[in-house]
């Protein structure tokens, strides 16, 4: 019975095949509206989720900000560094970062590119893995040797193709060093620079040759998942605030970002945008489902006769009912399946396009369409009632 | 139900219809008694306006009675809902239309089987027994064709095939050869007659004598009311008279 009457709706859309088409455009466009815009919001929570990541996980980067006061703030030292990494609790690693913009210059060619002085540490709380060559050896580190570790987009740009980088010389502003090692390409840190376009040389050979200073640019502070993040970022606050000596009242100078924290916090965001901007997507859906009665209450006046017929020779209420349900709720799915694949097509042009992951879910896309199957039942009641409800005399009677 | 011969199949007792309220209130059926034995062939006639198609409607439990009672086989039909009349429809009776009734742009084969669908039969067995049914009108040859191509006459058989599938007890036609020519007509009337010679029991609405000659008891209405009933030998006469 239910195969038959699948298969007379199935029949009765076909018949109608303009109808049917124009009229499913509008749960086409409310599925593919909706399926399109949580597909790219997964993509843009993922790209900024994976950008955070980038920092490195169980990890606290603190750097100076300047407060409301308008006064200088004041700069991390080395001392610091140890300061953290002796003082706190639960702190497995702490490494400080400096840089500058410098020319590079290798084989004859220049190249805009940016000079870091990091340590083995930084490499390990950033999560930076090795291409070719070695890391900094402990010596080096210490005295701040001429040996650097070029990131993959410089070894692209200036070097020979195909001819290992590694004891190659190459110039940095006016310092020339030893080239020992080749980064492997990392996540980018969403600052609008390439972070593979950079050259690691030790941070005390960076403040030597090119800040001049004994400062620190930011620091890194890894810490054991043991810990509460939020914990250690306190101490580190008090601790900062204590070598800072800053007065009770007075605001912090510095900053301190928890990567775990922020990735929650951009995660609910997004998600919460998304939802926002699906519900209004949503309501194209329902102007579709509008469409759908509309049609429905048409199909019931024209096929009054039918109707009457099959009252006639004995079909209950509830069976002409299921008959227009079924019809509703075909067309619907019907709208809904090639709203899904012009959503996926219309995602993953524009995630490409707005430079996002494509992130497919087939939850987001089950949902979808067991929504617009909803939109049948919710849109084709009211006409498949009034269908049920005929009297079959008058039915009948109908030109 | 087999088993209460000597009652009979249908018995109406002082049936009314009235319809609309009020000053515009309009008796269509004024206390009609009739009874009608199983395998008769009852034809009613009477003027537009005599009550006959009301009483066709009450007849086939498409309506209801405004007052009085209607057994059919012994179930009270006026006190049933409009789900259980349609049950009854399905189990016991066949239709046959003027106008032919058949579903457009579906083949007389799915027309024919409509009904059993309803009685939730399986593929196999509604494809068989429809094709029995086409058989037996001798519309065979044209199982796949759509109603638009195929004669009035035609239809009218189709119709005829639907009606019998489901093995009713009474067979109900309304005016069947009222949009056919006379050989036609004659056909239909033949067929029917043949099928009530098999035990069905048939009951034809007709303004046309010729037609209802065909009939064993000629059941007349004026006015609302019950004017006369002419059966047996008398019939024949009765229907020219």
């Amino acid at each position: 019975m239910f195969g038959a009457t699948l298969l007379l709706a199935m029949r009765q859309i076909r018949r109608h095949l303009l109808r049917s088409s124009l009229t499913t455009i509008g749960i086409i466009i409310g599925v593919a509206a909706v399926v399109t815009m949580v597909t790219l919001g997964n993509g843009l929570t993922a790209s900024i989720q994976k950008q955070i990541a980038s920092l490195g996980s169980d990890v606290l980067i603190a750097f100076p900000q300047q407060t409301d006061n308008n006064r200088q703030p004041r700069p991390f030292k080395q001392d610091d560094v140890i300061a953290v990494r002796e003082q706190l609790a639960g702190v497995k690693s702490v490494a400080g970062e400096v840089n500058k913009n410098i020319h590079a210059f290798h084989n004859g060619q220049s190249w805009n590119s940016k000079v870091e002085g990091v340590s083995n540490a930084f490499m390990d709380a950033r999560g930076i893995k090795m291409d070719q060559g070695r890391r900094f050896t402990a010596a080096e580190e210490e005295s701040g040797a001429n040996v650097c570790i070029v990131g993959p987009k410089v070894l692209q740009e200036i070097f020979v193709a195909d001819v290992s980088p590694l004891g190659e010389q190459v110039r940095l502003d006016d310092v020339s060093c030893t080239v020992v090692g080749v980064f492997a390409t990392r996540a980018q840190g969403g600052n609008n620079q390439d972070d593979d376009n950079s050259v690691f040389i030790p941070v005390k050979n960076a403040q030597r040759r090119f800040t001049g200073t004994d400062t620190i640019g930011y620091m890194v502070i890894s810490y054991d998942p043991a810990y509460s993040g939020a914990a250690i970022q306190q101490s580190l606050i008090d601790l900062i605030r204590e070598r800072h000596r800053l007065q009770p009242g007075e605001p912090n100078d510095f900053n301190i970002i928890d990567s775990a924290a922020l990735n929650e916090t951009v995660g609910s965001v997004v998600a919460r945008l998304t939802v926002a901007v699906a519900a209004i997507a949503g309501i194209s859906l329902l102007v579709g489902g509008v469409g759908i009665m509309n049609i429905m209450l048409v199909s019931v006046t024209e096929r009054t006769r039918e109707i009457g017929i099959r009252l006639a020779i004995g079909a209950l209420a509830r069976e002409v009912r299921m008959q227009f349900l079924t019809e509703a709720v075909v067309l619907c799915c019907f709208g809904g399946l090639i709203g899904l694949l012009l959503a996926f097509g219309l995602s993953f042009a524009l995630a490409k396009v707005i430079d996002v992951p494509f992130v497919f879910s087939l939850s987001v896309n089950l949902l979808s369409f067991a929504f617009s199957a909803m939109m049948g039942i919710i849109f084709g009641y009211y006409p498949a009632r009034r269908a049920s409800k005929l009297d079959p005399i008058e039915a009948l009677r109908h030109e | 139900m087999a088993e209460a011969t000597s009652r009979p199949l249908i018995e109406l007792h002082g049936i009314t219809k009235t319809y609309g309220h009020g000053s515009a209130a309009f008796q269509a059926l004024k206390g009609v008694s009739l009874s009608i034995a199983r395998g008769d062939f009852v034809a009613i006639m009477g003027a537009s306006g005599s009550g006959k198609s009301t009483m066709m409607n009450i007849l086939g439990c498409l309506d209801t009675p405004t007052s009085g009672t209607y057994a059919f086989d012994g179930f009270e039909v006026q006190s049933l809902s409009k789900d259980q009349r349609s049950l009854l429809r399905r189990k016991y009776l066949g239709f046959v239309f003027q106008g032919f009734n058949l579903l457009s742009r579906t083949s007389a084969l799915e027309n024919v089987e409509l009904p059993l669908l309803y009685r939730g039969e399986k593929k196999a067995a509604r494809r068989e027994a429809a094709m029995k049914s086409l058989d037996l009108v001798g519309l065979g040859p044209w199982a796949s064709h759509t109603p638009a191509e195929l004669s009035g006459g035609q239809q009218q058989r189709v119709a005829i095939a639907r009606a019998l599938v489901t093995d009713p007890q009474v067979l109900l036609a309304d005016e069947p050869t009222g949009n056919l020519d006379t050989e036609r007509s004659i056909e239909i009337m033949e067929l029917l007659a043949d099928l009530n010679r098999s035990g069905i029991t048939i009951i034809l609405v007709t303004h046309e004598a010729e037609m209802a000659a065909y009939a064993r008891t000629i059941v007349r209405f004026r006015d609302g009311l019950v004017e006369r009933i002419d059966s047996g030998q008398d019939a024949g006469a009765a229907a020219h008279a």
